[in-house]
């Protein structure tokens, strides 16, 4: 039963960890038809900037308390800067030609971590997280760490928050309708270019989050983490519909479970294959994903 | 505002529009008076609908677009739209996840004064009572309702109506015909239509396209009395001939006379009856 609960509970964290970065890669796609390559690059660049922050570089930033959500805000502000310089420098140029932008995202996407290697080095770097959150809690006779339950409340507050933006604001409202028909938002006298650069700031903001806090699910920050992460984030984001928050959230939480059970009770690595066969076989039985939306 | 004796609203001079690598459009000259409803015609695949996209550039252009004394072809669509452009598109281009209000609050241009939804709800009162059902669930005129009443929430200069009447029952195309034309009372028009009765008793002039460039420019009136002209550019009249001088509406599909201007005109009209029945096809949309 402890194992049963302390699994759950670490799928839940992972699955709040793919559901930040698949967030913001489903908006992008669902809105600009583009395949960000480089969202797993942001979520590097986050998870670095805080940890970057939280050792002591940044006046006011360390590793427990305030200084702590300091540096965690600080890698989600770098993370939120490159998502925008990325839309405004490398994807807005491209707009009008899908094969280069997607070759371009793909090129920022291996630049980033290479960068991040050059000046850091490839080696996993400790991550120094505040002592409350390294410690565990019972829960029904396991052990679980409390980062799980940071991340799961960040995850929650981020499906409440894009709900709210999309639902209830004018923003959100273009963004909805862009996801739908494009050309027609422009044909209404709105400039959908200013919905690309603010999607890509949530986007890039949630996916920085998502390092920032992987960096205390892992323990570590690497400069590959981002890109593996991507893999799973882009399952979920096909799963959940293209353009869908609240399938990313539902796909993000199965594929963060199914991916623990199974490593856990077959082979480790069964459960990433696990993860890809339930993505076929969904993908084979409802091609538009679990919202019906095209993928 | 423009006046009426200023000359045309907007003023096309050789539109080109090049679609990969296929020419679509050779030069089309076209004006919109100032005033009441300009028609756009030509038989399917003439490219009216590129002419329309290429003026508002949701498709590459080259070539001249002056609205009012302004050059636009350099414009991005939304400033040109922001200059006051209501478009109704050829399928409607209703977003089908949002809802009936939402559609027309994306339609609201910040800062461009007050939406008269007065106008529109006295027009359209079902927009009021369907205001929070998907529009996608909307029936295809309660669509056309959306996308024509998102033309009349700001005091544009200028509406573009891309077959407004396509695939509608009879009794819709009515209801549209009536609302364009009051419309038409404040906003200059340009209506690209297959159906001639329609045009008829719409539209005050008119062009005509054929493979992309404009045959024939002048009053409405004029073309639709001339029956060799009307074969000539438009290839109507060879099967109407027989046709029931009051051409009754037949089925929901076919863009039918919602009703022949005057008695008198029974033969044009017949006319008219031929040609939506030769047209149907494109039409029949579900």
């Amino acid at each position: 039963m402890a194992t049963i609960v302390l699994l759950t509970c670490t799928g839940l964290g992972l699955g709040a960890l793919y559901f930040l970065v698949a967030s913001g890669l489903s908006l992008i796609f669902g809105l600009m038809d583009v395949l960000n390559f480089a969202h797993g690059a942001l979520l590097s660049i986050g998870a670095y900037g805080a940890w970057w922050a939280a050792g002591g570089n940044l006046p006011g930033a360390g590793r427990s308390g305030f200084g702590f959500v300091l540096a965690v805000a600080f890698g989600t502000a770098v993370g939120t800067l490159a998502a925008v310089l990325l839309e405004l420098a490398v994807i807005r140029p491209l707009y009008t030609r899908p094969r280069e932008q997607i070759l371009a995202t793909v090129g920022v996407g291996l630049a980033a971590p290479a960068l991040l290697s050059a000046i850091w080095g490839s080696d996993a770097r400790t991550f120094p997280g505040p002592v409350a959150l390294s410690g565990t809690f019972p829960l029904l006779g396991a052990a679980i760490p409390v980062n799980r339950l940071v991340l799961v409340a960040a995850a929650l507050v981020l499906l409440v928050a894009l709900r709210l933006f999309l639902g209830r604001t004018r923003h959100g409202l273009v963004v909805r309708a862009g996801v739908e028909d494009r050309s027609m938002v422009t044909a209404l006298g709105i400039d959908v270019r200013k919905a690309f650069t603010l999607v890509f700031a949530i986007g890039g903001a949630a996916a920085a989050l998502a390092g920032a806090l992987g960096g205390l699910y892992f323990g570590s920050v690497d400069p590959g983490q981002g890109t593996s992460l991507l893999i799973f984030a882009f399952v979920v984001v096909v799963m959940g519909g293209m353009g869908s928050i609240t399938g990313a959230a539902v796909a993000a939480v199965g594929v963060g479970l199914v991916q623990q059970f199974a490593n856990y009770y077959t082979a480790a690595g069964l459960g990433d294959l696990a993860v890809v066969v339930m993505l076929a076989v969904l993908v084979l039985i409802r091609p538009r994903g679990l919202t019906g939306r095209l993928a | 505002m423009t006046s009426q004796l200023t000359g045309p609203l907007l003023t096309v001079r050789g539109l080109r529009v090049v679609i990969g690598g296929r020419h679509i459009l050779h030069g089309v000259d076209l004006d919109v008076a100032a005033c009441g409803i300009t028609a756009l015609l030509g038989r399917n695949g003439a490219g009216k609908t590129t002419t329309v996209r290429g003026i508002l550039g949701l498709v590459p252009r080259t070539g001249s677009v002056l609205l009012g004394a302004e050059e636009t072809v350099r414009l991005a669509t939304h400033s040109l739209v922001r200059r006051g452009i209501g478009y109704a598109p050829e399928d409607r281009g209703v977003f089908a996840s949002l809802t009936v209000a939402e559609n027309l609050r994306l339609a609201e241009r910040v800062g461009a004064g007050e939406p008269d939804y007065p106008l529109v709800h006295e027009l359209f009162p079902e927009l009021r009572t369907r205001a929070r059902q998907a529009a996608g669930t909307l029936s295809g005129g309660q669509q056309q309702m959306v996308a024509i009443a998102r033309t009349l929430l700001n005091g544009n200069r200028l509406i573009i109506a891309d077959e407004p009447t396509k695939g509608l029952a009879p009794k819709v195309v009515t209801e549209v015909a009536q609302v364009l034309e009051r419309a038409a009372e404040a906003v200059p028009v340009l209506l690209v239509e297959q159906n001639l009765a329609l045009v008829r008793r719409l539209a005050a002039h008119c062009a005509v396209l054929a493979d992309g460039r404009t045959l024939h420019r002048g009053a409405a009136a004029a073309l639709l009395a001339d029956a060799e002209a009307l074969r000539r550019l438009l290839g109507v009249g060879r099967h109407g001939a027989d046709a029931p001088a009051e051409a009754q509406p037949r089925t929901a599909l076919e863009p039918t006379a919602p009703r022949p201007a005057a008695a008198d005109e029974g033969r044009p009209a017949a006319a008219d009856a031929g040609n939506a029945a030769r047209t149907a096809g494109k039409e029949a949309t579900p």
